[in-house]
């Protein structure tokens, strides 16, 4: 991996328009990400992370807008691109799969032409050779019998045989980057093992970096390299991720880790109550002053309620966003 | 209200014999090509008092069927729920108010589970008078305590569902469960829709009042972590059948079964970057069920005598741990070697 980064985010804001005023959904959120690296966002709901996802691909529509911030593509500005170059980059070089495939997926149309759209739209190949490449782009993604496959429309399909349908339609232009949104939330556990692997192992062979938005932690520190955890519209932590679940340093971050029942835990050191985080998810119309996190924390002083902490770098690699880390 | 004890086994507050629940598929006017959906068959549960039973397994497995024969929304094909002592097997027709005053249920996503136009007071009320509760300080009383007992505040009754935050409103959710006082709570998936930040508040709940009240839960989820945190026994459901029941400590550090062994090794570990282990295909369609044992298409030790019928059959061992499995205990000797040569 030498030189320039894949993407680079440097402090975007993204707003949204209430109608009578705009509020910041997610700010000063900087990141980057190497070629063929994986790297994941992690966050609850309203954190942040999809709309931060979607400001890399270019979907964001109003009531969310990109207000300030720079999002550099291999080397290039993208935020203020116009939207025939988005289009033609989204797609052929960044491409993202979702939550729930039935509804990412055209349920009129079968699968087969869902792939091979991609390569008549992004590579110019005539419907005859599509059709021929759609087939083997479901092989690739392990489906059985791809050429009966290619005719079946979505809904004929299980929920983890069209998981690997929306990634055969995200890597059939050989993207650099793929983003995934909660890839798995949606099926069952040794499902979700299958697709992570499916989607991993390709990525690898191909060079594709992977961007990885979940709310579960523990899969994306199994998944990616570097994980970065969102709290309330912004980035609080950003660390390898054997580090993150190991010595988190941000409280959040604590205590997510701490109050989640690890498969076990209980069997090594017997049942004790769970380390609950103190009170809810503020509001994004709501957020509190200085540290958005400090009504939640067991730490938080004067100053967590007033400023706004920067970004520290630890010395074990990684940064942070608190006035008290270690 | 607990006076009541059920007659035989003391120690039992539910017990489920020999339950099938099939639903006709499809077929024309006339009934031709009518196929049976085996939803869950031969499914033998105990439930003992004050402990909670843990019921995983995959979408499809038959959890929520079993949930609902118990609760009495389903009328099972074949079997017998004796619940504190009384055989409730009546399905729909029998006794749902009786039924209503022993087992309940919290549910999955407390938005969609609430009416979202009636304020608390009123959702813990309905139940109360249903129930022949008339006396208008009795049941002020009820709600007020059953409020304070899920961490609510008295005064916040008159509220509305969507004035309170998700983790509030399983709280109501709970607390509209328990307003009965019921003995059985199913817990069916009570954290999966709540914010990561916001289950360990619900989990520790949900424990806490299981003490004070004296209660039995049957905890149904995916999420393995919750449930070896919470539960006493653990069955393991497989295409509507058990193919795996016991302690939960044999149940998650001794696996017999290839599919509990599958679901636990699907887990990600965040500790370590490696990769998942990984099963090989789908939960096959359930009106065309697999020869022999169901899960032996996806599962690496299947031999012969695993794709024929008979199926195997659920074996209790002395130790109570019970496993349908014909290559059970090969497979924990080859697991058992495995774990001291690397350790």
């Amino acid at each position: 991996m030498t030189g320039a980064p894949l993407i680079e985010v440097e402090d975007l804001r993204i707003d949204l328009d209430d109608g009578s005023r705009r509020v910041a959904a997610a700010e000063g959120i900087s990141f980057r990400i190497d070629r063929g690296e994986t790297f994941g966002l992690v966050g609850e709901s309203g954190c942040g992370k999809s709309i931060t996802a979607l400001a890399l691909i270019g979907l964001l529509r109003p009531p969310l807008s990109i207000g300030s911030g720079v999002i550099r593509f291999d080397g290039r500005e993208i935020q203020h691109l116009s939207a025939a170059a988005q289009r033609s980059l989204r797609g052929n070089r960044i491409a993202m799969i979702f939550q729930e495939p039935m509804s990412a997926l055209n349920p009129v149309s079968p699968v087969g032409r869902q792939i091979a759209e991609m390569f008549v739209l992004h590579k110019g190949k005539s419907w005859r050779e599509a059709n021929r490449l759609a087939v083997e782009a479901l092989a690739d993604v392990r489906v059985p019998a791809p050429e009966r496959r290619v005719n079946d429309y979505p809904h004929q399909l299980s929920g983890g045989m069209r998981q690997r349908v929306m990634i055969a339609i995200a890597l059939a232009c050989g993207p650099d980057l793929l983003i995934a949104d909660e890839p798995t939330t949606a099926l069952d556990v040794t499902v979700q093992a299958e697709i992570i692997e499916l989607m991993r192992n390709l990525c690898a062979e191909r060079g594709t970096a992977i961007l990885m938005i979940s709310h579960d932690l523990g899969l994306v520190a199994n998944v990616c390299r570097r994980v970065a955890v969102m709290y309330a519209g912004r980035i609080v932590e950003e660390r390898g991720s054997a580090d993150i679940f190991r010595d988190p340093s941000h409280p959040y971050t604590q205590g997510l880790v701490d109050s989640l029942p690890r498969l076990g835990s209980r069997a090594a050191l017997g049942r004790s109550r769970l380390k609950e985080i103190a009170g809810v998810v503020p509001a994004i119309t709501n957020f509190p002053d200085g540290c958005r996190f400090n009504p939640r924390c067991a730490h938080a002083t004067d100053i967590c309620r007033s400023i706004v902490p920067t970004a520290d770098f630890l010395e074990a690699g990684g940064l942070v966003r608190c006035h008290h880390h270690a | 209200m607990r006076e009541q004890r059920g007659k035989g086994d003391d120690d039992l507050i539910l017990s489920v014999e020999d339950l099938a629940v099939h639903f006709p598929v499809g077929g024309g006017l006339l009934g031709r090509n009518r196929r049976l959906l085996r939803a869950v068959d031969d499914v033998d549960l105990k439930l003992k008092r004050g402990e909670c039973l843990g019921l995983v397994g995959e979408s499809g497995s038959g959890k929520s069927t079993v949930a609902l024969s118990i609760l009495g929304l389903l009328t099972p094909t074949r079997g017998r729920i004796v619940l504190d002592g009384q055989v409730i097997t009546g399905g729909p027709s029998g006794d749902r108010k009786a039924l209503a005053r022993i087992v309940q249920m919290v549910f999955q996503d407390p938005y969609a589970s609430l009416n979202p136009r009636q304020t608390v007071r009123r959702t813990l009320e309905d139940p109360l008078r249903v129930h022949g509760v008339t006396a208008r300080s009795e049941i002020e009383d009820r709600v007020a305590t059953m409020l304070r007992h899920v961490g609510l505040r008295p005064e916040q009754a008159d509220r509305y569902p969507h004035e309170f935050s998700g983790g509030q409103r399983q709280r109501i959710g709970i607390a509209r469960a328990l307003i009965l006082n019921p003995r059985i709570v199913i817990c069916d998936e009570p954290v999966s829709a709540l914010d990561v930040s916001i289950r360990a508040q619900i989990i520790n709940l949900l424990l806490e009042l299981k003490d004070t009240l004296g209660l039995s839960y049957i905890m149904i989820s995916h999420d393995l972590g919750v449930v070896e945190h919470m539960s006493d026994r653990v069955a393991v459901m497989y295409l509507g059948r058990i193919v795996e029941n016991g302690d939960w400590r044999e149940i998650f550090e001794r696996p017999a079964h290839p599919y509990t062994q599958a679901l636990i090794a699907a887990i990600p570990d965040p500790l370590r970057h490696a990769p998942l282990a990984t099963t090989g295909g789908d939960l096959p369609n359930p009106l065309n069920p697999p020869n022999g044992c169901a899960f032996s298409p996806r599962c690496r030790y299947a031999e012969d005598v695993c794709r024929h019928e008979p199926g195997p059959s659920l074996d209790t061992r002395p130790d109570g741990h019970a496993v349908r499995c014909w290559r059970a205990e090969e497979i924990v000797g080859q697991a058992a070697l495995a774990s001291t040569e690397s350790g």
